[in-house]
């Protein structure tokens, strides 16, 4: 249902799209990020034309079903112009989507990045390697930074668009590349592998007099087996190093390119609000381009109306007059029954009730929406749907709020 | 459900589903009734005291509430601590670049970060079970849904990889208090919404074939209140007529169309989340518990206390 009055306006998203090639969204986790990713890339593919490719990270199974990327791996695939058409979408341009799979790009990345084959596969053999790539806390957001460069590189889309993945702190995966490259590039992990380099490939490890206490320490603590292992695998990581380098400084460039925006996204309660302000200043100082603010699942503006709240009010403070009324109205129709007094009674009693609830509710957001709204130039309203988004008819919905209908 | 009965509850849950507030009226229940509680944030928010409104808490548990105290997960406190301990290093200088090290192994390697919260949570409890300890019970607002199963099955990832040492004799014991039903119980919070419903179910399986951790309960957060009987909602669609409403409008005034067509936005909303409940309950074969939809203002005690009542209500 669309809200009565949207003080916002709907238009802009058209334009800033049409300006940019690469749109990252981003924000609080459970907001519906992906939902809205996809269907500002639905709604761009659609209303301006052009390749438009969505990535997205973890989509709800039934999306991804719907996107047609369940069990791709990697692979970007074309969403067929006849199920976007039977969805309502009329397609000027084409859609693509693809998964983001975070063990097949570092797969790739490897076999891309290493010196020779088998350095490579020393690497994706080595026991901890899976360990590291899966739980690494920036690799997620490093892969997909990557993996947006290795796209937008290769030319085939006009604009793509990424949903980011959910991380702890939501502007790690800015940071991510050059992270990575510090971490590989680092004295400490020099110094870390040094004994081994010294003792040679696979070798006993020579310890120096200034590592000595640390690798007591750590003998003690995790054996020498386990240290070995993760000195190996930095070992031949670091064979890859001025690769990482170029790479992290290419995704860097890219993102603050002026074809690259961001568009946050939150729902306006507190905690995501709170996350959402921190994200807007974050990208402020780091001077990236805030594209718009999407406020996902708001409650209609009519809660907020001052008649309505009068109404209810007086629904709540003598339900029995209003049920009076109700119930001496004459029949208009025949087969129109008559009310029961009392149960019109409880109802409107419980109506009155409920709106003065939900309309507490659309206060707070409204609040938080004035405290938000203040930075960004475009800011998008997508009301509560009553259904979760997860097919394209859905995200044609969300679609005709995000750019007007 | 005994739940206060255990000695460790873990709280998990999808982004956004409320996690931390449950788990901060929880730790406020159990303390009001009369248990020494200590309330962990293991993704180290010191905010998580807000809820009391105390100001942010670190790594040494520090009184936010009567009977309560919450800290926040330091993995490098917490290294420094169990150096201190296990190795009875004898000068803070040394543990100094031995910990800067350290911070920066456990940041790329497996399962070091989530043993260093793990086993510090876990210690606390031995520490409180053989009586050198007065915590009754610790709760966790632990890591959510995409990280938990990689949090809580840290002691048996080092297990895989460490095969000797202290280290392994200490996983050992956490093992053993995480697979505990009588003193650990891992919940999960969800709302009746799709994508949490889903994760919770996929969650719950996952659980039970990855990790020895025994489930606890599903919190079920945000329940809208059923609003009508099968009679009132007859009525209720029956004052949607034309010339009913313009009645009622003559006695409320003409904001009495805003005000039916909230209901039906209530009565909508709660039909799909009843529909998801449904799936959920069908599905996990688990305890739930529900905690209504709190038509109150933002944060702070007063919504710790309203849910902690009404969790207080639940477990009966």
């Amino acid at each position: 249902m669309a809200s009565k009055t949207d003080p916002f306006g709907p238009a802009g998203l058209d334009q800033l799209l049409a300006a940019k090639e690469i749109v990252i969204f981003c924000g609080p986790g459970g907001v519906g990020k992906t939902s809205v990713a996809a269907a500002a890339a639905a709604g761009a593919a659609t209303r301006l034309g052009g390749k438009v490719l969505v990535v997205t990270v973890d989509p709800a199974r039934r999306l991804a079903d719907a996107l047609g990327v369940t069990g791709l791996g990697n692979r970007e695939r074309e969403v067929p112009a006849d199920l976007l058409v039977a969805a309502g979408l009329q397609p000027r341009g084409r859609l693509w989507a693809a998964m983001l799979d975070t063990k097949q790009s570092w797969d790739d990345l490897v076999l891309r990045h290493a010196p020779d084959e088998e350095t490579a596969y020393r690497i994706l053999e080595n026991r901890l390697y899976d360990n590291i790539t899966a739980r690494f806390v920036q690799s997620h957001d490093y892969i997909a930074m990557e993996r947006l460069h290795e796209i937008h590189r290769s030319g085939i889309y006009d604009l793509i668009v990424v949903d980011t993945p959910p991380s702890r702190n939501a502007i790690d995966f800015i940071e991510a590349p050059r992270r990575m490259a510090e971490f590989f590039g680092s004295r400490l992990l020099r110094w870390l592998t040094m004994p081994y380099r010294l003792g040679g490939r696979r070798g006993a490890r020579m310890v120096t007099l200034a590592s000595k206490p640390f690798y007591q320490v750590a003998d003690r603590i995790l054996g020498s087996q386990f240290l070995e292992d993760i000195a190996e695998f930095f070992l031949n990581f670091q064979s890859m190093y001025e690769g990482f380098v170029e790479r992290a400084q290419a995704v860097e460039r890219l993102l603050r390119d002026r074809r690259t925006t961001f568009v946050v996204v939150s729902t306006l309660e507190p905690a995501p609000v709170r996350e959402a302000e921190f994200f807007v200043s974050a990208l402020a100082e780091r001077r990236l381009h805030l594209g718009a603010l999407v406020l996902n699942k708001t409650l209609p503006d009519f809660l907020l109306a001052a008649p309505g709240e009068a109404a209810a009010r007086v629904l709540c403070r003598d339900p029995d007059a209003a049920a009076k009324v109700i119930a001496a109205a004459p029949k208009q129709t025949p087969r129109q029954k008559s009310l029961d007094q009392a149960t019109v009674s409880r109802v409107l009693h419980t109506v009155g009730e409920s709106f003065l609830n939900f309309s507490v509710v659309a206060k707070r957001e409204a609040e938080l929406r004035t405290e938000l709204a203040a930075a960004p130039d475009l800011v998008l309203r997508v009301p509560y749907f009553e259904a979760d988004v997860c097919d394209l008819a859905g995200l044609a919905r969300m679609g005709d709020h995000l750019f007007g209908a | 459900m005994d739940l206060l009965g255990r000695r460790l509850l873990f709280f998990t849950g999808k982004g956004g589903v409320g996690k931390s507030t449950v788990s901060a009226a929880t730790a406020l229940l159990a303390a009001e009734q009369g248990q020494r509680v200590l309330l962990v944030s293991a993704d180290g928010r010191g905010d998580i005291a807000a809820f009391f409104e105390q100001r942010p808490v670190g790594f040494k548990p520090a009184v936010v509430h009567p009977g309560l105290h919450a800290m926040a997960m330091d993995t490098e406190a917490s290294l420094r601590e169990y150096l201190r301990l296990n190795l009875r290093m004898p000068v803070p200088g040394r543990i100094g670049p031995v910990a800067k090290v350290f911070d920066f192994v456990a940041t790329a390697a497996p399962g070091v970060k989530e043993i260093l919260t793990v086993g510090k949570v876990c210690w606390e409890v031995r520490e409180s079970m053989e009586g050198r300890a007065g915590w009754d019970l610790v709760v966790v607002d632990a890591a959510a849904t995409g990280h938990i199963t990689a949090q809580l099955g840290a002691p048996g990832a080092i297990q895989e990889l460490v095969s000797v040492g202290p280290v392994r004799t200490q996983v050992g014991w956490m093992g053993e208090i995480l697979a505990d039903p009588a003193v650990t119980a891992l919940n999960v919070v969800v709302t009746p919404e799709e994508m949490p419903v889903h994760e919770t179910i996929e969650l719950v399986a996952r659980v039970r074939a990855e990790l020895p951790v025994p489930l606890g309960a599903v919190v079920v957060n945000r329940v809208l209140p059923e609003l009508f009987t099968h009679a009132e909602e007859e009525a209720f669609e029956a004052l949607r007529a034309r010339e009913r409403t313009a009645a009622l409008a003559s006695v409320a005034g003409a904001g009495v169309e805003d005000v039916l067509e909230g209901a039906e936005l209530a009565v909508r909303l709660r039909r799909t989340r009843a529909a998801h409940l449904t799936h959920l309950r069908e599905t996990v074969d688990l305890p739930l518990l529900y905690l209504p939809e709190m038509f109150v203002r933002s944060g702070g005690m007063r919504v710790t206390r309203m849910m902690a009542d009404a969790l207080g209500e639940e477990l009966g």
